[in-house]
């Protein structure tokens, strides 16, 4: 029997809606992913993926399908404004492009447009044997293709340098009822192209929706794509995200990611290191506190020779917080000189916070380079009675150390208003003053 | 300034010092010996207000106040500084930062005006001479990459921005070379001042040779087994600490 939530969105005119007006091969492609997904249900405790993760009270809860009102929802610009970012911004709010709010490219070489197949063309949706777990893991990109309206495509032609970072906004606002929305993306990144691009999802209004993102990056030969993600969504929000990418021969991922804001949230980054010589950087935080829940997943595929990861997240958990970072690194058979690096350092600031790290890494390749190490563990007394013996309050002394802790995930970035920004946003999410130590 | 009478103070379960009573006058310089084991380091520790130190019996009066209620913070914003013997690497915590940050925390919680980044830099650049410290080194972490030297010659130079009035020098000398030791040794002269008191803890002789104590105490075994001016010191590296322990077995007899 299918759960609230699942009743609650797949409903037959729901269903009927969005296999209307699309291609015939799209209408195939949602109805059959709807009825895998009501068959499969949603991933359980015990499938491995999400053993961290429970999925059981958002399975109670009903949603609208989409915002049909999305067009009158005031949003303050000030809510998503980044210092120092004044280029071309794509809004969203609740799932909906805001063509009033955004301000589009007009670029050479970059092609922004809105595909209203679903999305059906995203090669994340798999056929998986029915009732497995794959097949449950499948089911936030299958409610993706089954319900999502017009799915962003930004194109860069080859050769073309896009410096002026792009800014996508992913808003929440407060709407009659608790929204559940769904939205893909596809980014293509031409031989030896690059682009700049900003994930950026805040609040525009106090909200408890449900948001689905999945996107697909395919970077060709020599491309280069920097992202930065910010995620700051609203505190009593439920945010799933699926970032896939493909990097083809010399290309390479540049990634900083953020995660501050929502009640629960899981994020999936499946990276596959397709061709000879790609590769790929991430360096990511994620600072909670509250009852907040932030599962990141991290999958990487060393598929070709002389590729190369190299990740480093932290991750602080205050109060009743709960963090889950999977790191998972395969070096495939023949990828031979591929080199992987993982690490994952926590900070645990109260006894009933809980942080979950899991490295793995499994190599079938003979000439390789990996290391991969995770820690939990607290601030470091002697550094905190180092800083409070030269008058520092412990207040602030731990909000120091936690800070440079997390703010230690950004030093590569060039030192400029969005970096201040994000340290600030940071800072916003550490223990505050006064705070019982 | 400092009255300790009778400190038992014990960490992890075992008793380290055994009954210390010393008294320090604003102005005095007092150097404490002792071998490794002593308890010399955990006097410094209990001074600052470290946790872990447990103080079983004994009182420590600091200008009339009890000293062991206070935080560390506010042993500090009352003008209590130990130079620690192993300096803490804060990697990510800019050096300036964090000094400006202590110096106003101070000043702040004594009523005093906070210093702006101009006042600040300009004390700054006064105290780095006198130590010689490279103007790089603000940059940086807090002590991260620091060769042992330049730890030590930071302590002192926190110290010389900070102006505490009592001032734990714990084994500063440790690990220095003599330019580096003749270096620590002039910014600890330059402070020397009536209102300002010094407790220096050391293993060797050699430091007081350059910074010229008042008096002299020799710790063992958690008590001060003899006290005396600087000959002392003298007679300590000429007969070396088992002549103390004689002396003690003899006074037993």
């Amino acid at each position: 029997m299918a759960s609230a939530l699942l009743e609650s969105l797949l409903d037959e005119d729901a269903l009927r809606a969005a296999e209307a007006g699309v291609p015939a091969a799209a209408a195939a492609a949602r109805h059959a992913s709807a009825h895998a997904v009501l068959r499969d249900g949603l991933p359980r405790a015990r499938d491995e993926a999400w053993k961290y993760t429970s999925l059981r009270a958002l399975e109670q809860r009903r949603y609208a399908n989409g915002d049909v009102d999305v067009a009158t929802r005031a949003v303050d610009a000030g809510a998503f404004k980044l210092p120092g970012i004044d280029g071309a911004r794509l809004v969203f709010v609740n799932g909906a492009f805001r063509a009033d709010l955004s301000t589009l490219p007009v670029l050479d070489g970059l092609v922004t447009s809105f595909a209203d197949d679903g999305a059906a063309s995203l090669p994340l949706a798999r056929d998986r044997d029915a009732d497995s777990a794959e097949s449950r893991a499948e089911a936030f990109v299958r409610l993706n293709v089954a319900l999502a309206g017009p799915g962003l495509v930004l194109r860069v032609a080859a050769g073309v340098h896009i410096d002026e970072p792009v800014h996508l906004v992913f808003a929440g606002a407060a709407a009659e009822a608790d929204v559940a929305w769904q939205l893909h993306a596809l980014i293509e990144i031409g031989a030896g192209a690059s682009l700049r691009l900003i994930e950026h999802h805040v609040a525009a209004s106090a909200n408890a929706h449900l948001g689905n993102l999945v996107a697909h990056y395919a970077l060709a030969a020599g491309a280069r794509l920097d992202l930065v993600q910010i995620q700051d969504a609203a505190a009593a929000t439920t945010l799933i995200r699926r970032n896939g990418f493909r990097i083809d021969s010399d290309a390479m991922l540049s990634m900083h990611t953020i995660e501050a804001g929502a009640q629960t949230m899981r994020h999936d980054l499946c990276v596959d290191l397709a061709g000879r010589g790609a590769r790929f950087v991430s360096r990511g935080v994620f600072a909670l506190r509250g009852r907040q829940h932030a599962d990141t997943h991290l999958v990487v595929t060393h598929a070709a020779r002389d590729t190369a990861s190299d990740i480093a997240w932290r991750g602080v958990a205050d109060q009743r917080a709960r963090g889950v970072f999977h790191g998972a690194i395969t070096v495939a058979q023949g990828a031979d000189g591929a080199d992987a690096q993982l690490s994952n350092k926590n900070l645990l600031l109260s006894p009933q916070a809980e942080i979950d790290t899991q490295p793995a890494l499994e190599i079938y390749a003979d000439e390789v380079k990996a290391a991969h190490g995770a820690t939990v563990g607290q601030l470091d007394e002697r550094a905190l009675f180092y800083l409070r013996s030269r008058g520092i309050p412990l207040d602030i002394a731990r909000r120091v150390l936690v800070g440079a802790f997390c703010n230690a995930m950004f030093a590569d970035l060039a030192p400029t208003p969005l970096r201040a920004h994000l340290e600030a946003l940071l800072a916003t999410r550490l223990p505050q003053a006064g705070a019982a130590a | 300034m400092l009255k300790i009478e009778n400190l038992h103070v014990r960490v992890a379960g075992k008793e380290i010092l055994k009954g210390i009573s010393l008294e320090v006058r604003a102005g005095e310089m007092h150097a404490i010996m002792g071998p490794n084991g002593a308890g010399k380091s955990t006097l410094g520790n209990v001074l600052a207000g470290r946790e872990g130190y447990e103080v079983t019996q004994g009182t420590v009066e600091y200008n009339g106040s009890n000293l062991l209620e206070l935080e560390p913070e506010e042993r500090a914003a009352e003008g209590v500084f130990l130079a620690f013997q192993y300096p803490v690497e804060i990697p990510g915590v800019n050096n300036t930062y964090f000094l400006r940050t202590a110096l106003n925390a101070q000043r702040k919680r004594r009523g005093e005006a906070e210093l702006d980044s101009m006042q600040f830099l300009k004390r700054v650049r006064e105290k780095l001479a006198v130590l010689q410290l490279k103007d790089e080194l603000l940059h940086r972490g807090v002590n991260e990459g620091f060769s042992g030297g330049e730890k030590k010659r930071n302590e002192i130079f926190q110290m010389a921005l900070l102006e505490p009035n009592l001032a734990i020098l714990d084994e500063t000398d440790s690990g220095l070379d003599i330019d580096a030791l003749k270096m620590v040794a002039d910014g600890v002269n330059a402070m020397r001042a009536p209102q300002r008191a010094f407790l220096v803890i050391t293993h060797y002789q050699r430091l007081l040779d350059y910074i010229v104590p008042d008096f002299v105490h020799v710790l063992a075994d958690g008590r001060i087994v003899e006290s005396g001016d600087k000959t002392l010191a003298h007679k300590l590296e000429e007969h070396g600490y088992a002549w103390i322990a004689e002396r003690k077995l003899a006074g037993a007899a």
